[in-house]
């Protein structure tokens, strides 16, 4: 592995919430086959215990073992003195990423950036080690989406965290309508940076066929994934996610047939008549690419 | 004409014409709407069903599990028998629950002197891990117990049986027809075997119906006396609505990895025999398999054990041919068995005797079973908790776990703090040679004398262990625990179902920090 703890281009489909607070859930949190684990130091942890969480969030970095996972820690606000502490002990503990809370401008980005290459000069591991991410929960936030996927080159991703958000707008939450700018912004934002574009939590857990109702339309729309709250909501995103057995059939011909264009030296490739162009091409391999990585049981020996 | 040869025909000693034989019943003129009204073998009070039944000292009296947590009719009948003074009885139940703590007083005042039973739980199982009794209570598996009944190896003076409906000549069942009845418990298997065989038997009822009470798990002829009592248990406490499934994603987990090995491990075929345990990721297995029935058209020929209404909705579905029915789990599964002529209930022996001429256990595929500890040899432990106190049964599993031709163990690496893959289980209960798959939500483990198994596993692209590296990987997480600290007083004897001793458990001692 290189020397950066983080890789920026992988598979995020899944992020999975673990409350910083809970022994059992940072135990097991791996099993659950999500492409990555965030561990949680703000929201889900009262501010009485934001101590305990930090510790437990610690050792388990430094203890545990979570195979081929991207261990992603979401810190507290730096302007409430807590985000310090917390960088100070996810770093030394070789955190993948930070997730910074409430990001509003490409400063908050940057201000984090200067902690977070303080501490890795402290403790005399390459600048430049620890990814980033920004999670954009307000109005303002939104329309410096653009800014902020720009503001630093650590960043791995955006993504929406639509509670706060849509409180800001003065809505609530429904049927998605309610989401479709912030979501097209981030989305545009992090394309253009060459970032993960990362959707929100979808908080009932027992409402299967809503979650999936909004699964499609960031899928539609082409986010990477999605934050999890529940181990249970994993596997039917991966599902959805997942390629049909027509549309993998059809983009393995289609590379079958750039491979043999190659090989024949010819420029022009064709299938079934129609020429294959390069985005084509790039999203035959994407899918290819995306059906090999996801399998059923992903127990890796850790 | 010759002389007739009698002696070929036994029985039969004379011939002669005098009319029918003096001991035969007499016959009896009433209408039949007045011997109801006489009220068949209807006794007054517990009480009295004790003294007609000639109890006596040291004689020992059987009671069923059926009515589980909710169960009144042990502590009301060993109450009665305290009262009349009988003392040194062994109590054999087919399972004794947390709700019979008042036999800790018998104990100690003498009225009770030994026990059998499948487990125990809550004070009276700590207090006879703290070494209570003077002689160890003796663990059976439901099969064993069975099959000690039968062969005279637990004899039972005395039955006393508690049914949710009965007639006044004794026909007995798990269930009423009366509507709206609230202390139903399905099927009364366990009791069926007690009712066959015991010298005499004592129904008790909330719920006196009209004659005859059939279909019904116990026939008249094998009642001695009935018992009216205004209630025979907590309805709450004798099943649930309906057991619903997991919502625990590790169980989930756990449960749709089970599925997959039952679709690899050559066992799951059209017309193919299951059994599920009663526990979260089993009960859960069920729906995957269901899902997995219907996308390949594959059905089931019989369901046996304990029944949930998961097993009972899938019969309804016609994605179960046959339910057989031990002991049922909810409501729903109870109400099936009234109703649905192709779910009935069989006895204990039926169930899983070793010992008889057949039993449904023996026709299994697979069975899913839940575990406390697994060891690293396959020997599961389902009594003695990791702090070494009794705290649970055996159940069936050693006899489903034998008779199973794929016997799978379900349940997390670790429960907390504790371990489930151990090096050394506690208590032995069922023998790792009758365990051929350990499922758990960090990987599978298969026994090695199932090779073919493991390699279908593999071929299957699941993730398959040695048991000895699940078992490290739980240390690592969780640390390696201490030994837990026993005297060297035997407090229980665990039987095989073959009823020879497997294991023993011993008295507790207080825990030594400094040992």
């Amino acid at each position: 592995m290189s020397e950066k703890r983080f890789v920026k281009d992988r598979l995020r489909r899944s992020m999975m919430f673990v409350p910083g607070n809970n022994p059992g859930m940072i135990r097991d949190a791996y099993i659950y086959g999500s492409d990555s684990i965030m561990f949680d130091l703000e929201d889900s942890v009262s501010i009485g215990e934001k101590d305990t969480a930090r510790f437990l969030v610690y050792n388990a970095l430094m203890d545990l073992k979570y195979g081929s996972k991207e261990l992603v820690v979401r810190i507290n606000d730096l302007s409430s003195g807590l985000g310090i502490k917390d960088l100070e002990a996810i770093i030394r503990a070789g955190v993948h990423v930070v997730r910074l809370p409430k990001t509003e401008t490409a400063q908050d980005v940057i201000d984090c950036e200067r902690e977070i290459e303080r501490i890795e000069k402290e403790i005399g591991i390459p600048v430049g080690s620890t990814g980033m991410m920004a999670a954009i929960e307000s109005a303002a936030g939104v329309l410096n989406a653009y800014e902020i996927a720009h503001a630093s080159d650590r960043l791995i991703g955006i993504a929406l965290g639509a509670e706060d958000y849509v409180t800001d707008l003065k809505t609530t939450r429904s049927d998605g309508s309610e989401l479709f700018f912030a979501r097209s912004m981030i989305l545009q934002a992090a394309r253009t940076a060459g970032i993960a574009a990362l959707d929100t939590v979808y908080s009932d857990v027992n409402n299967e066929e809503g979650f999936l109702a909004e699964v499609d339309i960031i899928k539609k729309l082409g986010f990477d994934g999605k934050s999890v709250i529940n181990p249970r909501q994993i596997e039917p995103l991966h599902k959805a996610f997942m390629p049909s057995e027509k549309d993998l059939a059809k983009a393995r011909a289609t590379v079958e047939a750039i491979e043999e264009a190659k090989a024949r030296g010819s420029g022009v490739v064709a299938l079934n008549g129609k020429m294959i162009d390069k985005p084509v091409e790039i999203r035959a391999r994407r899918m290819l690419a995306l059906a090999e990585l996801a399998s059923n049981f992903t127990v890796e020996e850790v | 004409m010759s002389e007739l040869n009698l002696s070929a025909i036994h029985g039969i000693d004379e011939i002669n014409f005098h009319g029918e034989f003096a001991g035969s019943r007499a016959k009896n003129h009433e209408t039949f709407q007045n011997r109801m009204n006489t009220n068949g073998k209807v006794v007054a009070s517990i009480e009295e069903a004790i003294k007609a039944s000639g109890l006596k000292d040291g004689m020992t009296v059987s009671f069923h599990h059926h009515f589980r947590n909710g169960d009144y009719i042990v502590n009301m009948v060993m109450d009665a028998i305290a009262k009349l003074g009988i003392k040194d009885i062994v109590v054999a139940a087919s399972s004794l629950q947390a709700i019979h703590s008042p036999l800790i007083e018998h104990i100690k005042n003498g009225v009770v002197k030994r026990i059998e039973t499948s487990g125990l739980r809550g004070k009276l199982a700590e207090e006879v891990s703290h070494g209570l009794m003077d002689t160890p209570v003796v663990f059976r598996s439901h099969g064993g117990r069975a099959a000690a009944i039968a062969a005279g190896e637990l004899h039972i003076d005395v039955a006393f049986l508690g049914a949710p409906s009965c007639d006044a000549y004794g026909n007995a069942n798990g269930f009423s027809r009366v509507e709206g009845h609230t202390t139903n418990c399905g099927s009364l298997g366990y009791a069926m075997v007690d009712a066959q065989y015991a010298d005499k038997v004592v129904i008790l009822t909330d719920c006196l119906v009209d004659y005859p009470n059939t279909p019904c798990a116990i026939p008249e002829n094998n009642v001695d006396y009935v018992v009216k009592v205004d209630s025979i248990g907590d309805p709450k406490g004798i099943m649930s609505g309906a057991t619903r499934y997991s919502k625990d994603p590790k169980e989930l987990l756990i449960a749709q990895m089970t599925a997959e090995v039952v679709q690899a491990s050559g066992y799951f075929y059209d017309g193919f025999s299951m059994q599920m345990g009663s526990g979260g990721a089993s009960l859960a297995a069920c729906r995957y398999i269901r899902e997995k029935m219907i996308e390949q058209n594959i059905k089931c020929s019989y369901a046996l054990g304990g029944i949930t209404g998961q097993i009972t909705s899938m019969l309804e579905e016609g994605l179960i041919g046959k339910v057989l029915d031990v002991q049922s789990f909810d409501l729903i599964a109870a109400e099936s068995l009234k109703n649905n002529f192709y779910h009935q209930q069989i006895s204990g022996e039926d169930y899983a005797s070793y010992a008889n001429k057949g039993a449904a256990t023996h026709q299994l595929d697979f069975v899913i079973l839940s575990a406390l500890e697994v060891d690293t040899d396959f020997n599961v432990n389902v009594v003695t908790g990791s702090d070494g106190i009794v705290m649970g049964a055996i159940g069936g599993h050693p006899d489903a776990a034998a008779g199973a031709s794929l016997t799978i163990i379900v349940g997390p690496l670790c429960r907390g703090r504790i371990p489930t893959i151990v090096e050394k289980v506690t208590t032995v209960t069922t023998p790792g040679s009758v365990v051929d798959v350990v499922v758990t939500e960090q990987g599978i483990a298969v026994n090695p004398a199932r090779p073919e198994i493991r390699e279908r596993l593999v071929a299957a692209g699941l993730p398959v262990f040695d048991i000895k590296q699940l078992q490290e990987r739980a240390y690592r997480i969780v640390g390696t625990p201490e030994p837990i600290q026993f005297k060297d007083k035997v407090i229980g004897l665990v039987m095989y179902r073959d009823n020879t001793v497997i294991d023993v458990v011993r008295e507790i001692d207080e825990y030594d920090y400094n040992a």
